[in-house]
């Protein structure tokens, strides 16, 4: 009985959310083609994006988690590199918005016989997707896709770059723990030089207004961050080596995964070393500030950049990164719809009133 | 004997110190004086030149002609073919064929493919290790006879600095020199651009400068140790153009080239960040694939350097190497170019 009062609410949900989100005098994402860094994103364009994840995150909490606004449109995903959280966290955000998911692997395709990026992504665009959610191992190949297909592209990860909508969730979990981001100290701990999670968070947060310090072994910093070249990095972050005197009194502590399958050798003498120096034990937790939050994108090598009793302790909110990640995720491929011109738009508000007025079941 | 005039041209001829307006007289294919344009004559053909540059044939130390071995990217007939369209009328072969150019045969094969082909002429390199493995020394003395301009393991560096020294004494009894690919393997170590700010930003992996000065510093001790004849190929950093000064003012017998794309662009490129062209092109973006080259573009005091501080009388011009993969990164598709050389690309950008 609930059910069928939820799909109703869920409609009226919808309304009042379509109906706010066209009230606003300018919107931000006015024009916006893709998403494949923060950087060239606005501040308002930033905040549109955790406004929006709000109400996705209230549609998330209804029992029936299903709403019609991009029904009939598809939403490919396209991972040449190996995804459990991210892959699922899109299908999740497309499904519940009602649009319909392909999900390509690179195995078992046809890039296992040689085809390149473009042509598959040619390929799949004639077979009827609207928008491609794509991650490769390659920095940039989500912008040699968006330059040369006419596709709107979101990145859910390339090489080393970047990872716009992990950081937007970072943030937007940052933001419903302290109700704002501005002026908060957030340390970024590991692995600097491979991580695009370090990348974008370095770009979104301080758009946010918050004050940025990376800190790992020198071996694993931008090189552009250590001495010599230390007015070249080209993020306004800070760098500090030291993770005992960086993790005073700050309010978020993120450390990153270490990862393995990129170790190259002689960067690190041992994971022991890393541990020792860089792992978040509960101990340094202790000189950030009380009320700090311990972040992590996952997966964790518990035991060596976290230690298991921090990773499911107190502080911790890695699994509201998570399901953060769905409402985000949400609210990204809404207002790209919403903004990419060309592309087909979503449901608009009175297509949303009447294909719930005709059917009221239809948001099942 | 046939009489042709080219008009209205501006004429460049650094062996002559010409830089000017004149009609040039060529008498079977050969310089014979100069015009002025209300002068007059009697010709067998006349060429309009007008608002082109008319210079003397250019001659490119560093080409990939790719046969034989891989023909489907490069023949001999096509690299000079593209050499010539663009105004090179000379080039030099890289002996990293397959198989490589280990003996008086292969120099052969290449000099009469080139004479066949009847577009510039040729001179290949032989390579300074049996099949560029850095193993044991090629033949050179035999190959030098066969024709033989110079020899290099191009593509990669002789790394044993026991065998390049010993490659470098063999200089002595041949008199061509040795040309080392400036690239400490190690310290590259797979960069796909030059390490800075930009590779930072950008998520990619660099290429230090000491990558390539590292190299060049141990060839240039190595050369003065054994007397031999050094060239170091497509250098382009700021710190190379330092340690080659100074190997000039001691009197090294050290010679070196640089790409025309080392003293135009710079890392900028590589982050799309810059004129696409000219007029109304759009800027190209980042992660532009026809930015990959070896060695990387650089930085902009990098390529001040090379124009500003090169030695006088070390001028010699290089074209990039027109391999499809420095065409193309891994993320891109590849592009089949036939004939991609320097003299293409000028011409395409003209």
């Amino acid at each position: 009985m609930g059910a069928r009062e939820e799909g109703f609410d869920v409609a009226k949900l919808m309304t009042d959310l379509v109906a706010s989100l066209r009230s606003e005098a300018a919107p931000p994402w006015e024009g916006r083609r893709h998403v494949l860094d923060l950087d060239d994103f606005s501040r308002a364009e930033i905040e549109r994006v955790l406004e929006t994840s709000d109400r996705m995150k209230e549609i998330l909490a209804r029992p029936i988690r299903k709403v019609p606004t991009l029904r009939g449109r598809s939403v490919l995903n396209l991972f040449y590199e190996a995804s459990t959280r991210t892959r699922v966290s899109f299908e999740v955000a497309a499904k519940t918005l009602g649009a319909d998911v392909i999900n390509v692997a690179a195995s078992g395709s046809s890039v296992e016989k040689g085809e390149t990026l473009l042509d598959t992504v040619r390929t799949l665009k004639a077979l009827g997707a609207d928008m491609l959610v794509v991650r490769h191992k390659d920095s940039g190949a989500p912008y040699t896709v968006a330059q040369h297909v006419d596709l709107p592209v979101v990145n859910a990860g390339d090489g080393l770059h970047a990872h716009p909508t992990q950081a937007l969730l970072d943030a937007y979990t940052m933001r419903e723990r302290f109700g704002h981001v501005d002026g908060l100290r957030v340390l970024i701990i590991g692995d600097i030089t491979h991580s695009r999670v370090a990348r974008s968070n370095a770009w979104g947060l301080a758009k946010l207004g918050a004050e940025v310090t990376f800190c790992g072994p020198p071996n694993l910093l931008p090189p552009t961050g250590l001495c010599g070249e230390k007015s070249k990095m080209p993020w306004p972050v800070r760098v500090e080596l030291d993770l005992d005197r960086a993790i005073e009194g700050v309010d978020v502590v993120m450390p990153l995964r270490v990862q393995l399958e990129r170790q190259e050798g002689n960067r690190l003498a041992s994971l022991r070393e890393y541990a020792r120096d860089y792992g978040i034990t509960r101990q340094r937790v202790a000189h950030a500030a009380p009320h700090a939050i311990v972040m992590h994108p996952g997966p964790m090598n518990e035991g060596v950049e976290i230690d298991a009793d921090v990773a499911h302790g107190d502080h911790s909110v890695v699994q509201d990164q998570v399901t953060n990640g769905v409402a985000v995720r949400m609210a990204v491929l809404y207002l790209l719809f919403s903004s990419a011109p060309g592309t087909r738009q979503p449901l608009d508000r009175n297509g949303l009133v009447s294909a719930n007025g005709r059917n009221g079941k239809e948001a099942h | 004997m046939t009489r042709t005039r080219i008009r209205n041209g501006r004429l460049i001829d650094p062996s002559q110190r010409r830089d000017e307006v004149v009609d040039v007289v060529l008498v079977d294919g050969r310089v014979d004086g100069y015009l002025g344009a209300t002068e007059t004559g009697q010709f067998d053909r006349e060429i309009d030149a007008m608002g082109l540059i008319v210079a003397p044939g250019f001659v490119d130390l560093h080409t990939h002609l790719r046969e034989p071995g891989f023909e489907d990217k490069e023949t001999v007939a096509t690299g000079t073919h593209a050499a010539v369209a663009g105004g090179f009328t000379t080039v030099c072969a890289m002996p990293n064929t397959n198989p490589t150019m280990d003996t008086a045969n292969d120099i052969v094969f290449v000099i009469e493919a080139g004479r066949r082909a009847g577009f510039a002429r040729v001179y290949p390199l032989g390579t300074v290790t049996r099949g560029e493995q850095g193993k044991a020394l090629s033949d050179t003395s035999e190959m030098a006879q066969a024709g033989a301009i110079a020899f290099s393991d191009d593509g990669r560096p002789v790394y044993d600095a026991r065998l390049m020294r010993y490659a470098l004494t063999n200089s002595l009894k041949h008199h061509k020199p040795i040309v080392n690919h400036c690239e400490e393997p190690q310290i590259a170590d797979g960069g796909v651009m030059h390490e800075g700010r930009i590779s930072d930003l950008l998520g990619l992996k660099g290429q230090p400068a000491a990558a390539e000065e590292v190299m060049i510093a141990r060839d240039i001790e190595l050369a003065r140790q054994t007397g031999g004849r050094l060239h170091l190929a497509h250098i382009s950093t700021e710190g190379s153009v330092k340690l080659l000064r100074a190997a000039k003012r001691d009197g090294l017998p050290v010679t070196a080239e640089v790409t025309p794309h080392h003293l135009t662009m710079t890392e900028e490129w590589v982050l799309g960040n810059v004129d696409g062209g000219g007029g109304t092109s759009p800027r190209p973006g980042p992660y532009d694939t026809r930015t990959k080259v070896n060695p990387p573009l650089r930085r902009e005091e990098d390529r001040q350097a090379m124009v500003a501080r090169w030695p006088r009388g070390w001028w010699t011009s290089s074209p990039p190497t027109t391999r499809r993969t420095a065409l193309s990164t891994r993320t891109a598709p590849t592009t089949r170019r036939r004939s991609a050389s320097l003299g293409s690309r000028l011409r395409s950008a003209a």
